[in-house]
C-alpha cells in the first residue's frame, strides 16, 4: 500500500493494520529460525547417510498421519506449555529461570509422595490436592533462588542451575530409597522407580487408548489466567514494569526485588505443575528421566511463543509436534536421538539471534508511523 | 574415623584436589575474560563437551595428545565465534543464547560420539611429569609436583591472566568495554572486536578445559562427560569476583570439597552417595550467596552494546 493511501486512512484503522503486520512479522521470525535449523539438520542427516526428505516426511506423517501421533504431540505440548508459562512470567520481570528441570522434579516428587500417602482419598479430592501440593513444591524450588536474588543479589541463572543438580540428586536418593517400588524390592529387580499411584489419582484421558489427558485442558485454561494476571491485574502490571525498566519502577515505589522473587516463585510453581501432570497424567509413577528435558525445551517453547501466554499455546503445540516428529523420524531413518538435541540447540540460537531483526523492525515501524503523522499535521 | 585423618589420606585428597581443579581453572579463567568484556557466556559446558570430544577423538586416532589439545582449541574457537556472532553481532539475550549453545554442544558431542566412536574407550592421555627436585619434597612434592602438563598449565594460567587483565593495554580495553562500552567506543575502542576477542579466548580455554578432562584427568569420553561442570565454572567467576586469584581460590575450595567427597566414597564411609554428590552444589550456592555483595560485577555484563543508543 503506498504511503499516501495509508496516511489518508483514519488513525485507528491504520494502527490496527500496522499491529496485524507487526504480529505476523514477529510470528514468522521464529518459524524462519526453525526452518534454518531444519536446513542445517538436513545437512547433518546427509552426513549421517540418511535421506533428509525421507526423514522429514517421516516427521510430518508421524505427527499428522495418525490419531496417536497427533494426541502424542498434544500430550507433549502440555508440560511445555506449563513450563513455558512460568518462564514467561519470570522473563516479563527480566528474570531468567533455567531451573525448570529441578522444579519439575520437585513437583513430580510431591505428586508421587502425596498420592501414595493419601491413597484412600477419593479422586475428586485427591487430584486437586495433588496439583496444589506440586504447585507449592515447585514454588518452593523457585522461591529459594528468588529470595537469594532479592536478598543477596545472587545471579538467578547460576543458582537455578545448581538447584537443578540438587533436585536431580534428591530424586535419585528418594527413588532408590523411601519411594522405591516395594514390588521391585520383593522381586529383587530394584528398578529406580516408585510404586504406581492409586487409580483414582489418575487424570482422566481425553481420547481413549491414547496418553492425552485432562492436564492439556488445564494448561490452556491456565494460559488464559496467566494472560489476565499479567495484563489485567496490578501485580501483573508491576511484574511487567519491573522487567521493562527496573530503575523507573523503583522510583515509582515498586519493590523491584520482591516482584522478581515473586515471578521466580510463580515460575517454579508452574514447572511443579508440569511435573505433577507428567506423574498423574502420563506415567502414573515416578521414574528416572521424568522431566524428559521439558525444563530446557520449555524455554525454547516460551521464546517461540514470543514470551506471551497466548502465543505460547500454539508455540508449545508446534514444539510438541517437533519432539514427536523427531522421535518418529529417528525410528524411521535410524539416526541417534542426539541429532534432535543438536537441532533444538540451533533453533534456540537462531530464535534469539532473530530477535534483533524484530527489534529493528518495530523501531523502524515507529519511525514510519511518527513521520506519517508529522506529514499529516 | 581415624582412617580419614591419616596423613596419607590427606595427601591423597589434596593431590586429587589439585588435579580436579584443572578443568575449572581453564574454563573459569576463560569465562572471566568473556564476562569482563561484558558478555555472559553460559554455553561453557557445551564448548567443554565439544572440546573434550575432539581432543579424545583426535588422540584416539593419532595417538598424539598435543594434536588432541590443538583440535579442542580449534573447536573451541569455532564455538566462540558462533557465540560472539549471536551475542555480539546479533545482540541476543545472552542467558538464552548460552543455553542454546550448551544444548547444541551437548547434542552434537553426543551425536558425534555415537556415530564415530560408539563405545567407551580408555586412551593414554598426557603422562605424569615429575618436576625434578621439587617432586622429592615429602608430601608437598606429591601434592603439587607430580601431575600431567595440563595441570601445571592451568595453574600457570592464573598469573598469566592476571598480568593480561591488569597490566596490558588489551586488559584495559577488555575492562573498559565491560564497564562502559559507550565511553570506550567514543575513545576509539572497537567494542565489538574486543568482545569477539574475549569471548573467543574464553571459548578456546573452555575447549582446553574439556581436553584436560578427556585426555589428562579421566582419559575417556562418554555422553555428557562434564555433567554440568561448565556451569560451576561460570559460578566460580562470580565467586572469584572476576579476578584470576579469586577464581583460583574458588576452584581450589570447590575441588577440595569434591575430592573429599570422592574419598569418603572410596573409603566406604557410611554416607549416602547422593548426599555427598549434592555437597559441591550446595557449597556453590552458599558461596554465591556470600560473595555477591562483596564485589561489583562488570557494569555492562549481559548488556549488548548498540552504538548511538544514548
Amino acid at each position: 500500500m503506498p504511503p499516501n493511501l495509508v496516511a489518508a486512512k483514519p488513525i485507528l484503522q491504520r494502527k490496527l493494520s500496522i499491529d496485524l503486520k507487526d504480529v505476523l512479522f514477529r510470528a514468522s521470525l521464529p518459524l524462519l529460525a526453525m526452518l534454518a535449523a531444519l536446513v542445517i539438520g538436513a545437512v547433518l542427516l546427509i552426513l549421517l547417510r540418511a535421506n533428509p526428505f525421507q526423514a522429514y516426511a517421516a516427521m510430518i506423517t508421524g505427527v499428522f498421519g495418525s490419531t496417536s501421533g497427533f494426541t502424542q504431540s498434544l500430550t507433549k505440548a502440555t508440560p511445555l506449555l506449563l513450563v513455558g508459562l512460568g518462564i514467561c512470567i519470570a522473563f516479563r520481570a527480566s528474570v531468567i529461570n533455567i531451573g525448570a528441570e529441578g522444579q519439575i522434579i520437585l513437583g513430580a516428587l510431591a505428586a508421587t509422595w502425596f498420592s501414595l500417602t493419601f491413597r484412600h482419598w477419593p479422586g475428586w479430592l485427591l487430584i486437586p490436592a495433588v496439583l496444589l501440593v506440586s504447585f507449592l513444591a515447585g514454588a518452593v524450588w523457585g522461591f529459594i533462588p528468588g529470595v537469594l536474588k532479592a536478598r543477596l543479589s545472587v545471579n538467578e541463572i547460576l543458582s537455578t542451575v545448581m538447584m537443578n543438580a540438587i533436585a536431580l540428586q534428591l530424586m535419585n536418593l528418594l527413588i532408590r530409597g523411601p519411594l522405591m517400588d516395594p514390588a521391585g524390592i520383593t522381586a529383587g529387580t530394584y528398578l529406580a522407580q516408585s510404586e504406581r499411584i492409586p487409580e483414582q489419582a489418575w487424570l482422566p484421558r481425553l481420547v481413549p487408548q491414547t496418553l492425552l489427558h485432562a492436564g492439556a485442558i488445564l494448561a490452556v485454561v491456565l494460559a488464559l489466567l496467566v494472560y489476565i494476571f499479567l495484563w489485567r491485574t496490578t501485580i501483573g502490571y508491576r511484574i511487567r514494569a519491573v522487567g521493562l525498566n527496573p530503575d523507573a519502577s523503583r522510583y515509582a515505589g515498586i519493590n523491584v526485588s520482591l516482584y522478581q522473587a515473586l515471578s521466580l516463585t510463580l515460575a517454579g510453581a508452574f514447572a511443579g505443575l508440569a511435573g505433577a501432570v507428567e506423574v498423574i497424567g502420563v506415567q502414573h509413577r515416578l521414574l528416572e528421566g521424568i522431566t524428559s528435558g521439558y525444563g530446557f525445551s520449555g524455554i525454547v517453547a516460551a521464546l517461540f511463543g514470543g514470551l506471551h501466554p497466548l502465543g505460547l499455546v500454539p508455540a508449545s503445540w508446534l514444539f510438541g509436534s517437533l519432539l514427536v516428529g523427531a522421535d518418529k523420524m529417528q525410528r524411521a531413518v535410524q539416526v541417534p536421538s542426539a541429532l534432535v538435541d543438536t537441532i533444538l540447540g540451533l533453533v534456540v540460537l537462531f530464535v534469539v539471534a532473530s530477535s534483533l531483526l524484530s527489534r529493528r523492525w518495530s523501531s523502524r515501524r515507529t519511525i514510519e508511523l511518527s513521520t506519517t503523522e508529522e506529514a499529516n499535521s | 574415623m581415624t582412617e580419614i585423618l591419616s596423613a596419607a589420606v590427606i595427601v591423597g585428597i589434596l593431590t586429587s584436589a589439585i588435579r580436579l581443579a584443572t578443568p575449572y581453572l581453564f574454563a573459569s579463567i576463560g569465562e572471566a575474560f568473556a564476562q569482563t568484556s561484558g558478555v555472559l557466556n553460559l554455553g561453557v559446558d557445551g564448548i567443554m563437551l565439544m572440546g573434550a570430544f575432539s581432543a579424545f577423538y583426535v588422540t584416539l586416532h593419532t595417538g598424539n595428545v598435543w594434536l588432541g589439545a590443538l583440535a579442542a582449541m580449534a573447536v573451541g574457537l569455532l564455538m566462540g565465534l558462533l557465540m560472539s556472532l549471536i551475542s555480539v553481532t546479533f545482540k541476543a539475550e545472552q542467558g538464552i543464547s548460552g543455553i542454546g549453545l550448551y544444548m547444541f554442544g551437548l547434542g552434537l558431542s553426543s551425536l558425534l560420539f555415537k556415530v564415530l566412536v560408539g563405545t567407551v574407550y580408555t586412551i593414554s592421555g598426557f603422562p605424569v611429569v615429575k618436576i625434578p627436585f621439587l617432586s622429592q619434597i615429602p608430601y608437598i612434592g606429591q601434592i603439587f609436583f607430580q601431575h600431567s602438563l595440563p595441570v601445571y598449565a592451568a595453574f600457570l594460567l592464573v598469573p598469566l591472566a592476571w598480568w593480561l587483565l591488569d597490566k596490558t593495554t588489551w586488559g584495559l580495553k577488555i575492562k573498559s568495554v565491560g564497564q562502559n562500552p559507550a565511553a570506550a567506543d567514543s575513545l576509539g575502542v572497537n567494542v565489538d572486536r574486543v568482545r569477539y576477542f574475549s569471548v573467543c579466548l574464553g571459548a578456546v580455554l573452555a575447549g582446553l578445559a574439556g581436553a584436560s578432562l578427556s585426555t589428562a584427568l579421566v582419559n575417556l569420553f562418554q555422553e555428557n562427560l562434564t555433567a554440568g561442570l561448565g556451569f560451576i565454572a561460570v559460578a566460580l567467576v562470580y565467586f572469584g569476583g572476576w579476578r584470576p586469584l579469586g577464581i583460583l581460590t574458588g576452584a581450589l575450595l570447590f575441588s577440595v570439597v569434591n575430592a573429599f567427597q570422592l574419598w569418603l566414597q572410596v573409603l566406604g564411609v557410611n554416607i549416602q552417595s547422593d548426599v555427598a554428590v549434592m555437597l559441591p552444589y550446595l557449597l556453590t550456592i552458599a558461596v554465591l550467596a556470600f560473595s555477591m555483595n562483596r564485589v561489583r560485577q562488570p557494569a555492562a555484563l549481559n548488556k549488548p552494546f548498540e552504538r548511538g543508543e544514548n
